[in-house]
């Protein structure tokens, strides 16, 4: 009977050790994982604060205001720059919004219809899912490449605005395409449904009470495009030509800001207008990202007033 | 037909129209990628470009095998380096982080992904690249691979993050519950419970990192060194091969599409079809991974 007790006293030591153990181990791992996020953090903290706070002395009403004067000293500002950054948004956002919402509607609202039963369309639009899934994941300087066969020199429309746009829209036509169609897919059915009993047909439904109810996704897919062709330099370092001055037309080549930054670290090395450069588009990010959470929180206080 | 009937059988066409956009661009890229580089296969020769090391266009030498070394190299540098800080901060942020500090770190890494290429390519610039010219071994320039990985291990941590955060998050709460009701601590429960059902979208995570590793340009460009030479180690010493110099396959496209003609020209369009192919494969694998899941969900 001693020997009985004594046996399983031990055994409950020898958990209670390896509990012990376990628990040390776990407290380790713990530790390195909050060791981890803390560094990501740290990465973003030293980066964007090296850039805003180094950018920011080159910085002055001047820098903003004043064109960039060419050159091997990087001399001169930002103004044109800018301008053409905005140019070149506006642009491919024109080209790419319809497009894309377009495409996302057939894709969520036509896909499931009865009168589509032919196999034919059937496939054309799995085939159109598989492609957006594509075109998410093929690099921008394949775009560029793409660009510069197609629209610089097959079409001739030459190291131009115009390329650089449609370029640029072919890359963000996945996003605008995929916020779209989240956007579309949280619209309740009965919003359709009760919209067609009342006698309307598809496609005022579709414009009169769906596309109003899902606005906030597709502005957010709108606000994100935005910031990727103010990042996108590849594309443009192919397709735009680089000129400094300010297009007066799309068939005149230009330079944006992520382009401009790059002349000046690489051709002039003028470190410090590049870094100020950098402090701009940092900036521009820091605030899209803002205002994607902004619109994104209403889309939710939204879907929930609606339940 | 009444006219409002006509016009929704109008908007129809033209919403498919759109639709059908996305497929007529892939190919047009496949297209006018590949038919542009048509001269330099035939008249180069498809071995003579994959298998030969020297690229210099200036006598006709057009091998793409360094570019590739050169991508692959620096891929796998950022892997290293990446991948454990990124499922790292995806563990953190799902299971173990409490809900303030997820709402400081989830848009921090969200930031991380936003900010242009160029930047960080100008951060290495200025820091990185006199942090490491400062060791002590002949012909370090500071440019070359070890820069270049550990900048594009910043860029492509977001993209594994989130996905593997989303993967984790995906696992049924069950699991947890089981495990930790047979007595599994809470790292054991995350080690042997959570991870392994979730492995397949963490590995699709890291095979996209894969491939937005594969298309950096910019950013490459500017800390590699774009030397068209096949990465070596500059010493006795094999970690010096991270010292090296090298070109990607993207840099190669960038640096000279401008001003090249002809069969130069041609041959950069090679390139482009070396690369694009390259993605197609990563990105298809990571497709394949996170479907075979699905379909495995499905029959349980």
């Amino acid at each position: 009977m001693d020997e009985r007790s004594s046996e399983i006293a031990l055994i409950h030591k020898a958990q209670a050790l390896n509990l012990k153990k376990e628990h040390r181990r776990q407290s380790f791992w713990v530790a390195l994982m909050w060791l981890f996020g803390l560094i990501t953090v740290s990465i973003l903290i030293l980066v964007v604060g090296y850039v805003l706070l180094k950018g920011g002395t080159a910085i002055n009403w001047e820098f903003l205001t004043t064109p960039p004067k060419g050159g091997l000293s990087g001399e001169g500002g930002i103004s044109t720059t800018i301008g053409t950054t905005f140019y070149l948004v506006g642009l491919t956002l024109l080209i790419a919004t319809p497009l894309g919402v377009g495409a996302a509607m057939f894709l969520i609202e036509y896909a499931g219809e009865q009168s589509l039963g032919s196999k034919f369309l059937r496939s054309m639009i799995s085939i159109a899912n598989f492609a957006v899934e594509t075109l998410a994941g093929i690099p921008s300087i394949i775009y560029g490449l793409f660009g510069y066969a197609l629209f610089v020199s097959t079409l001739k429309f030459g190291f131009s605005l115009l390329s650089a746009a449609l370029a640029g829209a072919c890359l963000v036509l996945p996003t605008i395409i995929r916020t779209t169609e989240e956007a579309l897919l949280a619209v309740p059915d009965d919003y359709r449904r009760g919209s067609l009993a009342l006698g309307a047909t598809k496609w005022q439904t579709l414009y009169r009470v769906v596309l109003p109810a899902s606005t906030p996704g597709i502005i957010t897919g709108i606000i994100l495009s935005v910031g990727r062709v103010i990042s996108e330099t590849a594309i443009f370092y192919v397709t735009l030509g680089g000129s400094y001055r300010m297009p007066t037309s799309v068939m005149d080549s230009g330079r944006t800001l992520a382009l401009h930054l790059y002349y000046l670290a690489m051709d002039t090395r003028a470190f410090d207008k590049a870094m100020g450069t950098g402090a701009v588009l940092v900036v521009m990010i820091i605030l899209i990202n803002l205002l994607i959470d902004f619109v994104s929180r209403k889309l939710t206080a939204g879907v929930r007033r609606v339940r | 037909m009444s006219g409002r009937m006509i016009a929704d059988k109008v908007v129809k066409y033209i919403l498919f129209a759109s639709a059908i956009i996305s497929i007529i661009i892939v190919l047009a890229i496949g297209f006018f990628i590949f038919r542009e580089s048509i001269d330099a296969w035939t008249e180069i020769g498809v071995s003579e470009m994959l298998f030969k090391t020297v690229w210099r266009p200036g006598i006709d030498q057009y091998g793409i095998l360094a570019m590739i070394a050169g991508s692959l190299s620096v891929t796998f540098g950022a892997i290293l380096l990446g991948v454990p800080l990124a499922l790292g901060c995806a563990i953190f942020l799902a299971e173990i982080a409490p809900e303030g500090v997820q709402a400081v770190v989830r848009p921090a890494v969200q930031l991380l992904a936003g900010i242009p290429s160029v930047v960080y390519g100008l951060f290495g610039m200025v820091i990185l690249v006199p942090l490491i010219r400062n060791i002590d071994v002949p012909g370090n320039s500071g440019y070359g691979l070890l820069a270049a990985s550990i900048v594009l291990a910043v860029m492509i941590l977001p993209t594994i993050a989130s996905i593997a955060e989303d993967a984790i998050r995906a696992v049924p709460e069950n699991y947890r519950h089981g495990s930790l009701a047979l007595g599994a601590t809470k790292w054991q429960t995350i080690t042997r419970v959570i991870l392994p059902a979730g492995k397949s979208g963490i590995i699709a995570g890291v095979i996209l990192g894969v491939g937005r590793a594969l298309g950096e340009t910019m950013a490459m460009i500017m800390v590699i060194g774009n030397s068209a030479i096949m990465p070596r180690p500059l010493s006795s010493n094999p970690l010096t091969f991270f010292l090296s110099q090298a070109r990607t396959l993207t840099g190669n496209i960038a640096v000279e599409i401008n001003y090249a003609t002809g069969i130069h020209e041609s041959a950069l369009f090679a390139t482009g079809v070396v690369l694009f192919g390259l993605i197609i494969v990563v990105n298809a694998s990571a497709r394949w991974i996170i479907r075979s899941q699905k379909y495995v969900e499905k029959a349980n």
